[in-house]
């Protein structure tokens, strides 16, 4: 689904983003441990963890590194093939994570989005921000092959 | 056959005592038709769908929102067999309806975000696994009689 971000969609997603920007290492912990539990099959990935649950070391550290790339993607929104280059690089050549996975993974982030600023997240700022997402996940996956 | 933990059961249980119907229904749909907007094909008697404020107060959404939430109680009513209780539903939507069912995930994904959004610090990731497993035992239930 590569539906190109309008600049309604950009607006949108940067006011969202301004609202809960300072929550986004929580945001970040919080989806990543519940996407280890709602799809199991996430955890093969980091086997190399001593400890996946909720709160955990490795869980809160990783939430923390994924919304830092969640915000450079914001700051690099009018091109995100140039500005998400190396992680994209990482992502094909050293983690080959499964481009399934980013779905995946923005679905989680939605979710505590939704539980954590429900007033927030209106319909409209969910379109917009799944939008961007998905934006986001082509992005990723550019240097797969 | 499907199997159910106890923990599973009671949170499926849980949540549909807990959440009103009505809200849920018609928020779940109306978001379904904003944020996924080429699901508004199938609702082309429904009048004013043009933008976000029309589909959120218009009455035949919110009056088929109720619709998708009664069906749904089924399904959580049966929970021991949701293939059988929703052959006809199945039969409804692929004959009748015509409903490509890979848009069935996309209402599952739009009611999951609208409850967590209701249920707050309640919806924890176990419930929410819960809660997708519940849905997707649905969805293949309605997908089962299409050919």
């Amino acid at each position: 689904m590569t539906m190109s971000l309008t600049d309604k969609d950009k607006a949108a997603v940067k006011a969202l983003w301004a609202k809960i920007s300072k929550g986004a290492d929580a945001i970040g912990a919080e989806a990543l441990a519940r996407m280890l539990v709602v799809y199991p099959q996430t955890k093969t990935y980091f086997s190399h963890w001593p400890d996946m649950s909720a709160g955990s070391g490795p869980v809160t550290k990783h939430g923390k590194k994924i919304m830092g790339g969640v915000a450079l993607a914001v700051s690099k929104m009018d091109d995100l093939s140039g500005g998400l280059l190396e992680l994209s690089e990482l992502h094909a050549f050293q983690l080959r994570v499964d481009p399934a996975n980013f779905k995946i993974l923005a679905q989680c982030l939605q979710v505590v989005i939704a539980i954590m600023f429900p007033n927030d997240f209106t319909p409209e700022a969910h379109v917009a921000l799944d939008k961007f997402l998905s934006n986001v996940a082509l992005a990723l996956s550019e240097k797969y092959r | 056959m499907v199997k159910w933990s106890d923990f599973e059961r009671a949170a499926i249980q849980d949540i549909f005592s807990k959440i009103s119907y009505d809200a849920v229904g018609r928020a779940a749909l109306s978001r379904c038709l904003i944020v996924y907007p080429w699901t508004q094909r199938y609702f082309g008697s429904f009048g004013n769908l043009y933008n976000a404020a029309a589909i959120t107060t218009n009455p035949k959404v919110a009056a088929h929102g109720k619709v998708i939430m009664a069906g749904l109680e089924k399904a959580v009513k049966n929970m021991d067999d949701i293939k059988t209780t929703y052959k006809d539903l199945s039969v409804l939507h692929s004959e009748k309806l015509q409903v490509d069912p890979d848009n069935f995930n996309l209402l599952g994904d739009c009611l999951t975000i609208v409850v967590a959004g209701q249920m707050g610090a309640a919806f924890t990731p176990e419930v929410q696994g819960a809660f997708q497993k519940f849905l997707a035992v649905v969805v293949a239930s309605l997908r089962k009689q299409y050919y």
